[in-house]
């Protein structure tokens, strides 16, 4: 007799292990296969409709025909704003969180705070918009209001990626410079920043990505159902590609499917080419990390 | 180059410009300290002006019995308006259970697929796959809802109408995945290789190690990624506004259409005169959908941390 035959007990634990590896197998790729087939769809649907007087035109007839070019200039200016206002304040806090503060229960307090900024409901974030920048500061419904109101709801996303590029920066290097009689500052502005800058971008072209696909913060708080013109400062209403879906696809009878698509296959390319951005960008530094 | 000789006046400039440093210094790390705790004044902002614009609701009108437990939402009545919200908290509730029921098996099966079965190319198109998933945004998922999987529920269940609690909790479950599949693996990555190693040695097939050894020490971790998942649901807003059916009544299958907190505020802000009794009831309901998510979000981090103390 064979010795090193399977006994019937080591057969069927190598059938339940091929079992657990296919069904595991079966449900990501029932889970994947979804997702391909929606992205195909659209652009079967949506690609035919794409041309540059599509992307250049303004809406006509109620905005059942023409094109979507002030909502994707608004998209713009409101992508614009925010990462002005929450790229600094997210980088210094994740600076601070990581060379300045000292663990403990501050910290951690800190810590909970994003975690749930982050949780925040979009529409929560808009209520907020609304009371804090409309109403209280008196911006009305502007570019401004909305451009804040999205940088709120980003920050989080901010923070979160510098701080991983900041912590990813070797102690050694710190040291080093501290050592010579550098001071915390100096450390921090000539030595971490510059050498996780890459990271911290990755992190705000997240923050880009985020905010240029959000509907619910906008909706009271700047965007426009349809302005003929485009916005010429902050102050101004403007539309914008997420809205402009919104509105065409439930507010708007009879807008072409092509319309449609179209407008969902660009919101949905600017948001996965800006994300692919990053996600290459992300490869290229571990590829080229020197340490 | 040689060292410029330390004249005095050089020596004073330098002490002038060492001290107009300093003092630069001291104020970037006042802005640092300050946007430090930014997170932590915003979330504080964020539930007083919320609270600001609701507050009359709260104090004035609010009947407690008729805000958590009538299920009739009639604002826009002339002769009875009525502000209950417990159809709403249902649409809610259900939608985010049937979205759960379907994210949850296949978010963690991902999840451990990813982290334990697959390796090199084929793991990374995965993960890129699911990050991807993470990134189209609510409103297209509403579109998709819409008008891809409206027909084909109404095609598969005959239903009348394909808008309704299905469709939303399929949207939904499949914008939750990704989060609970990142974290998931997160936690699965978390359990230290000796244990693997461990088991391995005493002869432990893939499937026994995962089973036996993988999901319960990183039970916790798990536990997070769903709870983390059902925030999300909780809070989406466009995807369900579009693809729910906006019926306010409590749903007794999953082919009713429903209405959630968050669509109800979404549709109705706009409509609601500033300052009224609707603006201000639907200011309430942002409380409590900020109360809410507060507790599941809070509680999915003491989960967290219970596991990196052990």
């Amino acid at each position: 007799m064979n010795p090193f035959a399977q006994s019937p007990h080591s057969r069927g634990l190598r059938r339940r292990e091929g079992i657990a590896r296919a069904v595991f197998l079966c449900v990501t790729v029932l889970l994947v296969l979804p997702i391909v087939a929606i992205i195909g769809m659209l652009l079967v649907r949506g690609l035919p409709a794409i041309t540059p007087e599509f992307l250049f035109s303004e809406p006509r007839q109620g905005m059942t025909a023409g094109g979507i070019f002030p909502a994707l200039i608004g998209t713009l200016w409101l992508v614009g704003v925010s990462l002005a206002v929450a790229a600094p304040i997210g980088v210094l806090a994740a600076v601070y969180l990581n060379e300045y503060a000292r663990e403990g229960w501050f910290t951690r307090i800190i810590h909970l705070a994003i975690v749930n900024l982050a949780g925040v409901p979009s529409i929560v974030h808009a209520l907020f918009g609304v009371g804090a920048f409309v109403l209280f500061l008196g911006m009305g419904t502007s570019i401004l209001a909305a451009s804040l109101t999205l940088s709120v709801m980003t920050l989080p996303v901010i923070i979160a990626s510098t701080k991983e590029a900041l912590s990813a920066v070797p102690m050694s290097f710190r040291e080093a410079c501290w050592s010579v009689g550098a001071s915390r500052w100096q450390t921090v502005r000539h030595v971490v920043l510059p050498n996780a800058i890459s990271g911290i971008l990755t992190g705000v072209i997240l923050q880009v990505a985020r905010a240029a696909g959000e509907t619910a913060p906008i909706l009271f708080t700047g965007a426009a159902f349809f302005l003929p013109f485009l916005p010429q400062s902050v102050w101004d209403q403007c539309m914008a590609l997420s809205m402009h879906l919104f509105v065409i696809t439930t507010q708007v009878p009879n807008v072409p499917p092509r319309i449609t698509y179209g407008t969902a296959l660009t919101l949905l390319g600017v948001v996965l080419v800006v994300n692919a951005t990053s996600v290459a960008f992300r490869y290229y530094l571990r590829r080229r990390k020197r340490w | 180059m040689s060292p410029a000789a330390p004249t005095p006046r050089r020596v004073a400039r330098a002490g002038l410009r060492l001290r107009a440093e300093r003092i630069l210094e001291v104020l970037i790390e006042g802005v640092i300290r300050l946007c430090g705790v930014s997170a932590i004044l915003f979330v504080v902002a964020i539930f007083l002006f919320i609270f600001r614009e609701g507050k009359d609701f709260v104090f004035d009108s609010l009947k407690p019995g008729e805000f958590f437990f009538s299920p009739e939402w009639y604002p826009d009545s002339v002769e009875q308006k009525r502000y209950g919200t417990l159809a709403l908290v249902a649409g809610t509730a259900g939608v985010t259970v049937l979205a759960m029921l379907i994210a949850v098996p296949f978010g963690l099966g991902a999840a451990i697929y990813v982290a334990e079965f697959s390796k090199g190319r084929v793991r990374e198109v995965l993960k890129v796959t699911i990050e991807l998933l993470a990134a189209i945004p609510s409103v297209v998922w509403g579109f998709i809802g819409m008008l891809i999987l409206n027909p084909i529920i109404i095609r598969l269940f005959h239903a009348p109408v394909g808008l309704n609690a299905l469709n939303g909790a399929i949207i939904l479950a499949l914008m939750s995945v990704p989060v609970i599949v990142s974290i998931g693996e997160d936690a699965l990555k978390a359990v230290p290789d000796s244990y693997r190693e461990a088991a391995e040695a005493l002869g432990a097939t893939r499937w026994q190690i995962v089973y036996r050894v993988l999901l319960p020490a990183a039970k916790s971790g798990l536990l997070a990624a769903v709870l983390l998942g059902v925030g999300r649901a909780i809070g989406e807003t466009m995807a369900v506004l579009m693809s729910t059916g906006h019926a306010v009544h409590i749903p007794t299958s999953p082919l009713d259409s429903v209405r959630t907190l968050t669509a109800t505020i979404a549709a109705e802000l706009g409509e609601a005169p500033r300052g009224s009794e609707h603006y201000r009831a639907l200011f309430t309901i942002g409380m409590l959908l900020f109360v809410i998510t507060f507790a599941v979000n809070l509680t999915a981090d003491l989960v967290v941390r219970g596991v990196r103390r052990r």
